[in-house]
């Protein structure tokens, strides 16, 4: 009974708790996230935002939170009742999950696995089925033609996003996370990581996560002047609350994934002293944190894209860059004697 | 070791009962879902297997992929269910016949496996042991020189399907604005934009 309680109930605890704890610090980053997104875009139009629950509007998100949840779920009588019901869980336990791997120090990650990229990879692509199940179970139109639109948008942002995992993963040599953080540490301290190498790269990689997790301006999924609220017309109270849960989580990761594959994770900017005394998960949320910051000043200032443009930029501008760099990368790599052995 | 056949069962059980599902299900699109579900079960047993890189491919490919094809097109059949039930005893012998097929076939790869497991060994190539090198390594080592050949057709059979797909699709409708972006970006201030000054009073001749 006691090698049972030391091998598999004590890790199964340890488990649990750290999941518990990163789950609760997650959705309390995701409420100042949407507020920091608000507040940012507010600041644009020289509006002031949201400024009445608590000092500076801070409470804001919880106060929504209470809202959402206080109100009566509303399902349409035409619609497919377990799918409907089904999607916003999908998109809000799929968003939660990619987390899992995501190392926010060294060491501090729930499951190192070997092949972590794939895993986020794969869990973001999944992603688009919350918005597919949503439209189709509605049973509306609008809903329904942002599922097509979701569909089609974001397989296509995800063969350039791949093809910018696999760059990096040339320069790295591991599908290992905290290796690809590793990988970025030299002695130039913030020039050694990625972004400046992969310059391009970084610049499809932030395009297409804005792509992927349907932000502006390539929220057509959503567009309020043209489908209304896209896959989310019908739904009100809880569901409609973990739908954008699931939404600002994933963007959350992607902001998180900019940071790890091309900021250096919770690498100091320099490896001197003042910069080393930081603790690494302070540099991770500032990285993560400024891509966020970028994020929400394009949607403030850039217009919608159109759908034909939006399909052009993806597969006649993204695609052969991204699959030009592939070619380079790996051959001025053989080339050099830099490839990771 | 108990852990370990808990979720073989966990997961072969799902995916056993989704794919049943597949075909029971009355309606197409609840058919994908369960396709999908099974899918992702089978990666769960990949991953139990140690064969992780080959589960999360399984995820990305089919289920991100292929199986979103599936329902993108499911989802917009206007079928009649009814009629659609109407001919199942029609297909059956056909059913039947494919069924049996698989299952002697998988009789026999089972059965060689058991008899000889080394035979596999011996036309295979060397995989080196799994604590050494990653999942993924000893994929692309085995992949990318015992069977290059193999995997270059491959490359090419996709290709071929690629351009035929894009051949039978691809329909140039003549007299039809298209925006070319060169031709926006090549405008200039002389070719875009006259100035004319205009006199008080006279306007434009």
């Amino acid at each position: 009974m006691s090698a049972f309680a030391s091998d598999y109930l004590w890790p199964f605890a340890i488990m649990v708790a750290q999941s518990l704890l990163l789950l609760i610090i997650l959705l309390i980053v995701v409420a100042y996230v949407l507020w920091a997104d608000r507040k940012i875009w507010a600041a644009v139009q020289i509006r002031r935002g949201p400024n009445v629950v608590g000092p500076w509007g801070l409470f804001q998100s919880f106060a929504d939170l209470l809202k959402f949840v206080l109100k009566e779920p509303v399902i349409p009588a035409g619609a497919n009742k377990g799918v409907f019901l089904l999607a916003p869980f999908v998109t809000c336990v799929l968003a939660l999950a990619a987390w899992a791997v995501i190392p926010v120090n060294a060491g501090w990650t729930i499951a190192n696995i070997n092949v972590g990229i794939l895993y986020i990879f794969a869990i973001s692509s999944l992603g688009v089925y919350g918005v597919i199940m949503a439209g189709w179970a509605s049973n509306s139109k609008y809903p329904f033609l942002a599922a097509l639109r979701s569909a089609a948008q974001m397989v296509s942002y995800e063969v350039s996003i791949g093809f910018v995992i696999i760059t990096v993963l040339l320069c790295v040599g591991s599908l290992n996370l905290t290796a690809i953080v590793e990988a970025q540490n030299s002695k130039w301290g913030m020039f050694g990581w990625y972004w400046l190498p992969l310059f391009p790269m970084f610049v499809i990689f932030f395009v297409s996560a804005l792509a992927e997790t349907n932000r502006p301006p390539f929220d057509l999924v959503e567009a309020e002047s043209e489908l209304v609220a896209g896959y989310m017309v019908e739904y009100g109270s809880t569901p409609y609350m973990m739908l954008m849960l699931g939404e600002y989580v994933a963007i959350c990761t992607m902001c998180a994934m900019s940071a790890i594959l091309f900021l250096g994770g919770w690498l100091p900017p320099f490896p001197v002293v003042p910069f080393t005394w930081v603790p690494g998960i302070i540099w991770f949320v500032l990285k993560a944190g400024f891509v966020f910051f970028m994020f929400a000043m394009v949607k403030a200032f850039v217009p919608r894209y159109r759908y034909d443009q939006l399909m052009r930029l993806g597969w006649k501008v993204f695609l052969p860059i991204s699959l030009a760099m592939v070619a380079i990368v790996a051959g001025v790599l053989q080339i050099t004697g830099w490839a990771p052995q | 070791m108990l852990l370990h056949a808990i979720f073989f069962y966990l997961f072969a059980g799902v995916t056993v009962a989704s794919a049943v599902m597949v075909i029971a299900a009355r309606n197409p699109v609840h058919s994908v879902l369960f396709l999908i579900l099974a899918f992702v079960n089978a990666a769960g047993l990949f991953v139990l297997m140690g064969a992780e890189f080959l589960a999360w491919i399984l995820i990305i490919v089919y289920v991100g992929a292929v199986a979103l094809l599936f329902l993108s097109v499911v989802m917009m059949l206007d079928v009649d269910f009814t009629a659609l039930r109407r001919g199942v005893l029609s297909y059956l012998p056909v059913g039947v016949l494919i069924g049996a097929v698989l299952l002697v076939e998988l009789l026999i790869i089972v059965g060689a496996w058991v008899v000889g497991p080394d035979v596999a060994k011996a036309i295979t190539a060397p995989i080196p042991p799994p604590a050494q090198v990653s999942n993924t390594q000893a994929l692309g080592l085995v992949l990318y020189t015992n069977y290059i050949y193999f995997f270059q057709t491959a490359g090419i059979i996709l290709l071929v399907a690629m351009i035929g797909a894009i051949v039978l699709t691809l329909h140039h409708k003549p007299n039809v604005r298209r925006q070319i972006i060169a031709h926006q970006v090549a405008r200039s201030k002389a070719t875009a934009i006259e100035i004319v000054k205009v006199k008080s009073g006279q306007g434009l001749p």
